[in-house]
């Protein structure tokens, strides 16, 4: 699998992407400047990393969202090509409008650092075949706004298609109010485009991949990948 | 030529910093506030003098960068 990570001003999770990739596959990813216009020949994934693009100044992602090389990301998305978008990642991908909805202020206006369980709703993605239909995982995430909106109409849409991939969850896997760490829509943490190649989320499973980071929870999504591409 | 853009969440869409500014009226004595929507005031100087033109540019602007339109509509005045 060749994986390109896509690097903007104020992006700092880019290295533990382009680890997580390399830890799985045993390949380096390519690291992809945001002024280039064209991605490196035969990328399979394109990673977009988290952090705060442009210091999240008008919202969080627009400006990167607009960056040169995002007309190429678009391309590939077109062919198929599988775009997984982290963090800020995740709000810049829904700024490009690769995904549906948009993410919010946190409910509770704080910066939310901490672990988190996550429910795999949707075991039959290439993001998450390596996972068992509603697993229990854990992953951490460090946002301010990962609120997820959209509206009724589109919620609907992505809850009736099984699009809703990652939902919070307390341990036993119930997604109750008290484990939605920001407020999100139905606890939503994850969704996945129609086709099934563009995956967005909030929490990092990057940072879950090696022992020594406490966890390899998040793996299963690097092996998924590894497995279709 | 001076332009204006107004950017306000849409109807529907929870505003938590507009409640959190609502909270700290109420706390400062402030009755009466029924709702607080917070939005962007973004102001610009433009080159064009043409008013037509401006309003066609300002209008790709907001549609292109400067609202979201899933959540956020947009007003431009020109001064």
């Amino acid at each position: 699998m060749k994986a390109a990570v896509l690097v903007f001003p104020g992006i700092n999770r880019e290295r533990d992407m382009a680890r997580a990739f390399e830890s799985v596959t045993g390949e380096k990813p390519a690291m992809v400047w945001h002024t280039e216009t064209e991605l490196p020949a035969g990328v399979d994934v394109v990673a977009v990393p988290g952090g705060f693009s442009y210091g999240d100044y008008l919202r969080c992602g627009a400006i990167a969202a607009r960056s040169p090389i995002i007309d190429a990301v678009k391309r590939h998305a077109e062919r198929g090509g599988y775009v997984l978008g982290v963090c800020n990642g995740f709000q810049i991908v829904t700024e490009i409008g690769l995904l549906p909805g948009a993410l919010m202020r946190n409910a509770s206006l704080k910066f939310v650092c901490k672990e988190v369980r996550l429910r795999v709703d949707n075991a039959t993605t290439a993001f998450t075949s390596a996972y068992a239909p509603r697993q229990v995982i854990r992953c951490p995430i460090a946002h301010g706004e990962g609120n997820y909106f959209a509206d009724a109409e589109t919620l609907a849409r992505l809850e009736g298609e099984g699009r809703v991939v990652f939902r919070y969850c307390d341990e036993a896997g119930e997604a109750t109010e008290a484990a939605n760490p920001n407020g999100s829509l139905n606890g939503i943490a994850g969704i996945v485009n129609a086709r099934g190649n563009v995956l967005g989320m909030m929490p990092h499973p990057e940072n879950l991949i090696e022992v020594l980071q406490g966890g390899v929870d998040g793996r299963g999504l690097f092996e998924s990948l590894a497995k279709v591409a | 030529m001076k332009a204006r853009v107004t950017v306000t969440l849409k109807n529907g869409v929870l505003d938590p910093q507009g409640k959190a500014i609502q909270g700290a009226l109420k706390s400062l004595g402030f009755a009466g506030v029924d709702d607080v929507r917070q939005g962007k005031l973004i102001e610009l100087e433009l080159s064009t003098h043409d008013r037509v033109q401006a309003e066609a540019d300002l209008t790709e602007m907001c549609e292109k960068l400067l609202a979201n339109t899933v959540i956020e509509n947009y007003r431009i005045e020109l001064i």
